[in-house]
């Protein structure tokens, strides 16, 4: 978060992007695209792009890892060398761990891990184009693939940030937004309970615009449900 | 699904299959699976390609930033191969640092492409001794069905034939040209099976064969590089067989990377 900024990011209450401060990018979303993984699913969302692969439950490796009563979801985050512009090294470095980590977390709510214990649910993903706002893609890519996989859950979660450019509070941010913007608070909810799984913040909000982005944000992560369902219809037809 | 699992059952099928010329999958034993090449589909990359053979799925992304040369060649651009093994593709890719399967991988693939001068490496210098070019090609492994050398260095081909030298965001010049290619190294990948040699192994029939055997050649039938692997042998006559036979069989991978050039 750059704070303030010359640069006129949103103007007569339309976004550089021509959205309006409440509208989510483009998003597209493919059930079932690989092979080997037991679930999978492939996401755009803009111009990010995202893999996210599934297996198991299966035994948990290793093994000092394993939770006698249940299973655990192994999450791991990775962005290719080449899906940002300055060549990204190969691997995990702190913000992919930080993430992984809390993407595990938010999964280990929803999946019904107390049905398997021992195992681990091992989720994958893949950035292969990062334009701002990858942890959420990833996060509804892999709740898609969970499902595709057919592992119990209590339900998806749908994950979408919101944020502040030029002192408004705005919904999914782009990557010029993301870069000189205010605020960004990316969220993931259960939305059958409208529990909040995953949260993070870092910019500067007043309490008032800090309840007004967590709204947004939640009818963002509701718009995106729906898609995910549809696509989940599309894959494995029946209505979802 | 793991590879480890194929029984021994589905091992002496296999086996005898191939004797009969046949394969699991209903292939001739010197038949490529069906492949299909897409480019440019990541605007982050300054060139980009996604190979399917069969059902062995390969991204590559490849990026170009400015580096010092070696002493030794002052005027020669450079380049790095990297191959992602993603825990999506395999339920065996373990999540961690490049263990030596990865990099043999990375590493047959980049003789391929260097040995063969596929890249013009002095077309790549900025300023002698100071600044080159370095071209980065990164190779992202999605799904997993077998025979990874011959799908990442076709997909490392066809990334590299469109790519940008990014000459205007590293500001050297005021125009961004394509990458200048000299040549279309294609390798084919062998295994023995029993008695018998096939091309393009797949998963299954990777977890049963003895050993591995890659040669790239040119356009023009030259050899290029060369690799054998695992712990099982090939007899002399075997892999002059299979040289022969990479030259006949290549050229539907040849057939597809001319597709995509427009």
């Amino acid at each position: 978060m750059a704070g303030q900024t010359d640069i006129e990011l949103i103007k007569n209450g339309i976004r550089m992007d021509g959205r309006k401060p409440d509208e989510l990018r483009e998003v597209k979303i493919v059930a079932g695209v690989l092979d080997n993984a037991d679930g999978s699913c492939y996401l755009e969302w803009g111009n990010n792009k995202v893999y996210a692969g599934v297996f198991g439950p299966m035994e948990c490796h290793p093994r000092h890892k394993q939770k006698a009563d249940r299973a655990i979801v192994q999450a791991r985050y990775t962005m290719a060398p080449f899906s940002v512009n300055d060549r990204k090294r190969p691997g995990l470095d702190r913000r992919s761990s930080e993430i992984s980590y809390i993407v595990s977390q938010a999964f280990e709510k929803v999946v019904m891990v107390e049905e398997f214990p021992k195992a681990s649910i091992r989720v994958d993903m893949q950035v292969v184009e990062a334009h701002a706002g990858t942890r959420c893609a990833a996060m509804t890519a892999a709740s898609v693939a969970l499902a595709d996989a057919g592992i119990p859950m209590r339900d998806m979660i749908p994950a979408c940030a919101s944020g502040k450019v030029n002192d408004v509070v705005v919904l999914d941010l782009n990557k010029e937004e993301d870069n000189y913007g205010q605020a960004d608070l990316p969220l993931a909810i259960i939305p059958s309970t409208g529990e909040v799984v995953l949260l993070q913040l870092d910019g500067h909000l007043t309490p008032e615009e800090f309840e007004l982005a967590l709204e947004l944000a939640t009818n963002g992560c509701m718009d995106l449900y729906k898609k995910m369902r549809i696509a989940l219809e599309n894959s494995h037809g029946g209505k979802a | 699904m793991s590879s480890d699992s194929v029984s021994n059952l589905m091992k002496g099928h296999m086996e005898s299959l191939a004797k009969e010329g046949k394969r699991a999958d209903g292939r001739g034993i010197n038949e490529f699976r069906k492949v299909k090449i897409e480019t440019g589909m990541i605007n982050t990359a300054e060139g980009s390609a996604m190979v399917h053979l069969g059902k062995t799925k390969v991204l590559c992304g490849i990026k170009m930033l400015i580096g010092r040369p070696y002493g030794d060649s002052p005027k020669s651009g450079t380049m790095m191969t990297t191959t992602e093994l993603a825990p999506l593709a395999d339920q065996s890719f373990d999540p961690g640092p490049p263990r030596e399967k990865s990099i043999e991988l990375s590493r047959v693939v980049d003789r391929g492409i260097r040995e063969s001068r596929m890249i013009d490496f002095e077309s790549l210098c900025i300023e002698e001794g100071e600044k080159v070019w370095t071209v980065f090609i990164d190779l992202h492994i999605l799904d997993n069905n077998g025979n990874l050398f011959d799908c990442c260095t076709l997909a490392a081909a066809a990334a590299l034939s469109n790519t940008m030298i990014p000459n205007v965001q590293h500001g050297v010049s005021d125009k961004d040209v394509k990458l200048t290619v000299n040549c279309w190294p294609i390798s084919c990948t062998f295994g023995k099976l029993g008695d018998s040699v096939i091309l393009d192994p797949t998963s299954e029939e990777e977890s049963v064969m003895t050993a591995r055997f890659t040669v790239a050649h040119d356009e023009n039938g030259n050899l290029r590089a060369a690799q054998k692997g695992m712990n099982g042998a090939f007899g002399n006559d075997e892999i002059k067989e299979a040289v022969k036979t990479a030259r006949a069989s290549d050229n539907v991978l040849r057939e597809a990377l001319k597709g995509i050039q427009g």
